[in-house]
């Protein structure tokens, strides 16, 4: 296997120790040294929140944008760079909430990205406020008589979108997550990979041990074409909660519609006859 | 000679067509054009005109009084009659008793030929009203069209009207000069000059949400992405499209959004974003009078201060406000040149009257456009030292794109952050990227800000300013002001931010006042001249009713409100 120290950043975190951004972090590198792809290669584009600061403690080409808009800069950037391996990676607030309405419409786009989100159900960077995946009845500064809201299930919704790749991971299972990462960057298409990784400092009740007794792996015969087994998958939430790809199809890619653009990006400007022809529509 | 042709009648009753047809046609016949839209945010019905204005001098700007009145339904002459003048015309598909009045059977006559084809009736009519030789239109609709049975039919229905005036009633005019025009012009509006400067600059993303009225950047662009190799995506709104836009730049790419007043409320975060960021961006913001939802299909310029001042914190920017169809491509070419050269964000400031306003300019010369994109040398940077945010001289960083470097990666950063990218709450390393920030601006004020254009005299008594699209009705107001008040001068800024104050300065000690002239409630211009020079505008002439100056209405203001009252 390629070796992993070439992503590492060279600084220090602001991760709390314990963190579950650090094993997601440590698997990040394991899955692109085993896909051969160099830092120069692949860019890691984020909205703002812990999950968000991964551009700054790995070694890729890394945009650290605004808060819940990490999916559209990575979509124009694969569209105008088709060579670059794009990684958009948000938390549940970033990639649920903030950044909800772009969701909806990655997954209508299609585009070859690779979506992780670090889901730990709640907000840690603010320090503990619910989390559009925060359980009903947890308690916090923010909600003091528990959270009313039914929670988001982002794996029900991008199969009801019909997304072209939806897979669930665990940082407690690095060689699961792995896999599941390189899974997610081969698949051709928006590849949804929620990845279960606990807060220590805000999230009490969805703890290493909580999510370690009930995570299981998908079984082999489990069809992972099949939507409608999907379906019925992606409510399985409580005492069992199944890992792996729980629905991949082939799809148009977002950049098959534009068919003019070149295949490598493109930074020069158009012949000057060209802009001429064009003018003379106007004469 | 001056006419005006005013095409009235409701949505959907294709005056588009007929105002794009005839203003085209009159245009290739060899007038000078200055065509504008008046309409209503709706899709059916409601009242809309268009007025084509062509006459034997230039023309920067509409006209009220009407001399040709084509009227598709009885509110049109409700609404128009009465600015008819004497000896003009009125086109209808019936009658009424006014001597003005021409029944041409449009209806009666398309019904039998192409029913969808009635609005040639009208451009036939108008066509022989001016005497004009009918070969013009004909093959204009021939250009249109790919259907040889619609252009047939056209052809026909042209002709019915063509023959439905009787050779009485022409229009007398000196028709001589139309031989020796000279040809090397062009007709176009001013969001599709934004979006051929654009293209001419080598846009290569463009998103938007569609939002009157900037959604015609949108659609030209659209409608030559294939030629120009450019991804024109409609976002999911106006925060998807500049923080697509930014990601489209960041990869390497030039890219551009644009919007108008309440989509650009929705983008200032990401704006911020641009500046910290020092990701060059551009940025059109097309004004139509608001807050909130405003006048959706007006004009106005009262976005000014927002627009400067556009997102939290202080970051450079630059805001460019082009003054008409000619001035607009070469605007909209260079913000992308100095949006490289400087890693900022450059905003379009444009408005719906500039927009849907459509003049013929003389055509855009491309010799001297050259596109400087303002990467690092790929060979000068060695493994593993590339840093994004590099304190230089002038502020300005190696930037690079992903992927250019060989073992380098790029790290962008909206957080304030070190020369790496990496996030930062250092006080020496935030007051240093502060002044680094800010010291482009320096060099844009000591390279590239252009001064306004003057004209006038070289000591005026009186000075008007104004800036970005009111200059056009200014410029033939000031003819008229002109013969009366002979020592005036006016100074039309088009780079508004950082906003040039030497020409200013220097006509700034005369005897008279400082008059300044803008289509908003409080005078922004004149405000931000006083917070950056503390020279005091003595007048304002102030317009916020949605609708453009007028050349007549500029002048008579000027004299009642100035002259008559100062």
């Amino acid at each position: 296997m390629a070796k992993t120290d070439i992503y590492e950043a060279d600084r220090d975190t602001t991760w709390c120790p314990g963190c579950g951004n650090f094993p997601l972090r440590k698997a990040l590198a394991e899955a692109l040294a085993g896909l051969e792809l160099k830092p120069e290669n692949a860019a890691v584009i984020t909205g703002i929140g812990q999950a968000a600061k991964l551009p700054h403690y790995f070694r890729t080409n890394g945009y650290n944008g605004l808060h819940g808009r990490a999916l559209p800069p990575a979509v124009a950037a694969k569209l105008s760079n088709p060579e670059l391996t794009v990684i958009a990676a948000t938390g549940d607030g970033d990639g649920y909430g903030e950044g909800g309405n772009h969701l909806i419409h990655t997954i209508r786009r299609n585009p070859d990205i690779a979506h992780f989100v670090h889901n730990n159900q709640i907000y840690g960077l603010t320090k503990g406020q619910a989390s559009p995946t925060t359980y009903p009845g947890i308690e916090t500064e923010v909600q003091p008589e528990g959270v009313t809201s039914e929670p988001f299930n982002p794996i029900s919704f991008a199969v009801g979108m019909g997304a072209s790749f939806i897979a669930r991971s665990f940082v407690g299972d690095r060689d699961h997550l792995v896999k599941m990462m390189q899974a997610a960057i081969r698949h051709k298409g928006y590849a949804l990979l929620d990845i279960l990784q606990p807060c220590v400092s805000f999230n009490k009740v969805n703890t290493y041990q909580w999510y370690s007794e009930r995570v299981y792996q998908l079984e082999d015969d489990y069809d992972n074409t099949d939507i409608n087994a999907a379906f019925k998958k992606s409510r399985e939430w409580g005492d069992k909660i199944p890992i792996g790809i729980i629905y991949q199809q082939k799809k148009p890619v977002f950049r098959e519609s534009f068919p003019h653009l070149s295949d490598s990006i493109d930074v020069d400007g158009p012949d000057k006859a060209k802009v001429k022809n064009l003018i003379d529509n106007f004469s | 000679m001056d006419l005006n042709l005013v095409l009235a009648g409701e949505a959907g009753q294709g005056l588009k067509t007929l105002e794009a047809l005839v203003g085209k046609a009159l245009f290739r016949a060899g007038f000078n054009i200055f065509s504008n839209k008046d309409y209503m945010s709706r899709v059916r019905g409601g009242h809309n005109f268009m007025s084509i204005r062509f006459g034997d001098r230039p023309l920067q700007a509409p006209r009220q009084e009407i001399d040709i009145l084509v009227a598709l339904n009885d509110e049109s002459i409700e609404k128009h009659q009465h600015k008819v003048s004497e000896d003009g015309f009125i086109l209808y598909d019936g009658k009424f008793d006014d001597d003005r009045f021409i029944d041409i059977y449009a209806s009666e006559m398309a019904k039998r030929i192409n029913p969808k084809a009635k609005n040639s009736v009208y451009a036939g009519a108008v066509w022989k009203l001016l005497d004009l030789p009918i070969a013009i239109l004909n093959d204009l609709i021939g250009e249109k069209f790919a259907d040889d049975d619609i252009v047939y039919d056209n052809h026909q229905l042209l002709e019915v009207g063509y023959n439905a005036i009787d050779d009485e009633k022409y229009i007398d005019y000196n028709k001589s000069f139309l031989d020796g025009k000279d040809n090397q012009e062009i007709y176009i509006n001013g969001n599709q000059a934004v979006g051929l400067g654009a293209a001419a600059a080598g846009v290569k993303f463009y998103s938007a949400y569609p939002m009157t009225p900037s959604t015609g950047i949108l659609n030209f662009l659209a409608q030559n992405q294939k030629d120009f190799g450019i991804a024109v995506e409609q976002a999911e709104d106006e925060i998807g499209a500049i923080n697509m836009a930014l990601g489209a730049s960041y990869s390497g790419v030039r890219a551009m959004t644009g919007s108008s007043g309440g989509g650009f409320s929705l983008m200032v975060e990401a704006l911020g974003y641009a500046g910290v960021g020092e990701i060059p961006l551009v940025v059109a913001e097309v004004q139509r009078p608001g807050p909130a939802t405003g006048l959706p299909t007006r004009t106005g310029q009262a976005d000014l201060l927002f627009a400067i001042n556009a997102s939290q914190d202080e970051f450079p920017l630059i805001v460019l406000a082009p003054t008409d169809q000619e001035d607009a491509f070469y605007q909209s070419f260079r913000a992308f040149n100095l949006a490289d050269k400087y890693q900022l964000p450059v905003i379009i400031l444009s408005d719906q009257f500039l927009a849907d306003s459509s003049k013929n300019i003389p055509e855009y010369k491309l010799d001297n456009l050259e596109i400087k994109r303002n990467f690092v040398d790929s060979d000068k940077v060695s493994p593993k030292s590339y840093r994004r945010y590099h304190f230089t001289e002038d502020g300005i960083s190696p930037r690079a794109y992903p992927g250019q470097l060989a073992d380098n990666v790029v790290l962008v950063d909206s957080h304030e952050h070190d020369e790496n990218g990496f996030v930062t709450e250092d006080i020496e390393l935030r007051n240093k990227m502060m002044i680094k920030r800010f010291k482009k601006l320096d060099k844009f004020i000591a390279e590239d800000r252009l001064e306004p254009e003057y004209i006038g005299p070289e000591e005026p008594d009186n000075l008007i300013v104004c800036w970005g699209s009111t200059a056009g009705p200014l410029k033939e107001a000031l003819e008229i002001i002109q013969k009366r008040d002979e020592n005036i001068g006016l100074l039309i800024f088009k780079d508004i931010w950082p906003l040039p104050v030497e020409k200013l300065k220097s006509l700034s000690n005369l005897a008279g006042k400082i008059i300044s002239i803008e289509s908003n409630f409080s005078g922004q211009l004149a405000k931000l001249i006083q917070q950056e020079t503390t020279i005091k505008v003595d007048y304002k002439i102030l317009k916020y009713d949605g609708r453009p100056f007028a050349a007549k209405e500029l002048a008579e203001r000027y004299f009642n409100e100035v002259i008559n009252h100062g």
